[in-house]
């Protein structure tokens, strides 16, 4: 495992662009620690947004794991193309020659891509923890350590979105064409959801039917935090509308995209072992 | 004799098209060996075949004792298959260690490696920076990391100016001095007849020929003769039981043998019969002859 995690790491450390997208990527996770700095200070209006409780205990692991889990299209990026570069450059056909099974070959990427998932779910682990120790109204031990599944709900979408970046990177070999895959796939989730809700369901069973796809489902793990801010909640009730979601990570949902995951890893190994190189 | 490969009722089917069909042979350690063919016969299949990049459509084949795994027999490999296929952005150095990691063994090699195909002094260029001449060659010293069993080459000088030819062949030929098995692909001939010992030869996907090089055509080789009086001695030739297919071509008569006889046995007795000879040579076919009379005889 060792040996596998260490050649893909000299292929993707030597490539200058993806160390660049690596490097700005977890730049980007750190900046989350400057939205603590979002001051307004305009004569009697005085906004000073870390007061506000976004960087309290427990909610904190909601807030940051939702909106970090934005920036990584960055790395999916630098999944696909080390995927894609493989076909291009045809040194996947070189690898096999040298000795590296099939099998070795995808497990080598998909333990790159747990990699990834597990450095980015302990980088967020850490700046929350730090700005929630610097600015939580709460300090309590088990306020603290409490809602960690969202932690593990951050993990688990990143591998199965990687994942998904990973198959796609296999199955057109391109990475442009592959992102924009992705994309078209993202936009052909939303087409389905409208088809659905306007000719077959109500919006329940609709978000019931959309919680199988593979995209929704990653994003269905962690959902907005935003509802929850005590502001939000206070306007809300003003207005006389109530909000009542539900904020926890479902078990059901994890399983949904472990699921993807096991389908997307085992879907690139059976395309490359079927393929003539 | 120790067996490294051997191929059994190989077939590879593309849609309709058959690259492949029904191939057996098998490569014996301590040989040369070349596959001929023209272009489109099915070299380069069936290299990918035994190299575990091209799936098979029906047929097997074993490595070594046949109880090793194919990708970890490929350790004990060294193999090049068209062009060379490296990571452009890492330098030669870089992309020599990767596959140290791959094929599981130490990085101390690398450096006789290159220094073998003279590459050294440029280790730290990127591998894009570099001619298509070097880039064979730093394929050639990569195959040669795990100092392999048996070393594959398909079309090692194909595209390469008559001096990276000239360095390729001088490569090659270091290592076959060493006692290493080579299997080498190609539709050259003369680069076949220069390093090779036996040759398997493909047409269409199918094999006409497997073994030693000179035992190819049961032939006894031919006369290039030419003298004053050409009518006396083709008459002579026709007599003669010796002989058989008789061509004159610029004023030089060939004269090909069924039956064994030396050259000076036959000056001999041309000159008891008066008949002098300004230009006496035998000869075997080449291997291009011999090569186009056997494809010539199977075509269909």
């Amino acid at each position: 495992m060792k040996r596998l995690l260490q050649i893909e790491f000299i292929k993707l450390w030597n490539n200058k662009s993806s160390r660049v997208l690596i490097l700005a990527y977890f730049l980007l996770l750190t900046s989350i620690a400057l939205v603590a700095a979002i001051k307004f200070d305009i004569g009697p209006v005085k906004f000073h947004l870390a007061e506000q409780g976004i960087f309290n205990f427990p909610y904190i692991w909601h807030f940051n794991t939702f909106i970090t889990a934005f920036f990584k299209l960055f790395l999916a990026i630098v999944i696909v193309s080390m995927m894609a570069n493989e076909y291009s450059n045809k040194t996947i056909k070189q690898n096999l020659i040298d000795g590296l099974s099939k099998k070795e070959f995808i497990l080598s990427k998909f333990l790159t891509v747990i990699s990834f998932a597990l450095i980015s779910t302990i980088f967020v682990f850490v700046v929350s923890m730090i700005l929630g120790l610097v600015y939580s109204d709460y300090n309590e031990l088990s306020i603290i350590f409490s809602d960690m599944e969202f932690l593990l709900a951050f993990f688990v979408k990143l591998v199965g979105f990687f994942s998904f970046c990973l198959f796609l990177g296999i199955l057109v070999k391109r990475s442009a064409f592959a992102l924009g895959f992705l994309f078209l796939w993202q936009v052909f989730e939303g087409f389905v959801r409208g088809m659905i809700r306007w000719k077959l369901f109500d919006g329940e069973t609709t978000d019931a039917v959309m919680s199988i796809f593979p995209l929704n489902a990653m994003f269905n793990l962690i959902k907005e935090p935003f509802s929850r801010l005590g502001a939000v909640q206070t306007v809300a009730d003003q207005i006389g509308e109530e909000l009542a979601l539900d904020y926890h990570v479902q078990f059901y949902e994890i399983l949904i995209v472990i699921g993807w995951t096991a389908i997307f890893v085992y879907l690139s190994y059976t395309l490359l072992k079927m393929r003539d190189l | 004799m120790e067996t490294i490969l051997s191929v059994n009722n190989l077939t590879k089917k593309f849609g309709y098209l058959t690259a492949v069909q029904d191939l057996s042979f098998s490569i014996q350690k301590g040989n040369v060996y070349g596959i001929l063919g023209p272009n489109g016969s099915g070299k380069s299949t069936t290299l990918g075949i035994v190299l575990n990049v091209v799936n098979s459509t029906n047929g097997s084949f074993s490595w070594f004792d046949g109880n090793t795994s194919t990708h970890d027999a490929l350790k004990k490999v060294g193999a090049i298959i068209e062009r060379p296929n490296f990571y452009p952005y890492m330098t030669a150095l870089q992309n020599l260690k990767l596959v140290c990691k791959i094929k599981e063994v130490p990085e101390e090699n690398i450096k006789d490696k290159l220094e073998l195909v003279g590459l050294w002094e440029r280790k730290d260029s990127k591998f894009r920076t570099y001619s298509l001449g070097m880039k064979q060659r730093l394929a050639i010293a990569s195959a040669l990391l795990n100092d392999p069993e048996i070393l594959i080459l398909d079309e090692p000088t194909n595209g390469l100016d008559p001096q990276g030819i000239h360095q390729i062949r001088q490569i090659i030929k270091k290592i076959a001095a060493q006692g290493t098995t080579i299997l080498l692909a190609s539709h050259l001939l003369d680069e076949v007849e220069k390093v090779c010992s036996h040759v398997v030869i493909l047409r269409k996907g199918k094999k006409l020929y497997s073994g030693r090089v000179d035992g190819m055509l049961a032939s006894f080789g031919f006369f290039e003769l030419k003298t004053e009086n050409n009518e006396a001695l083709i008459n002579f030739l026709e007599q003669h039981p010796n002989f058989g297919e008789i061509k004159t071509e610029n004023g030089i008569i060939t004269a090909f043998l069924k039956n064994e006889m030396k050259s000076d046995e036959l000056n001999g007795i041309l000159f008891k019969k008066g008949i002098v000879l300004s230009h006496l040579v035998k000869r075997k076919e080449s291997l291009e002859e011999q090569f186009l009379t056997l494809t010539e005889n199977q075509s269909i």
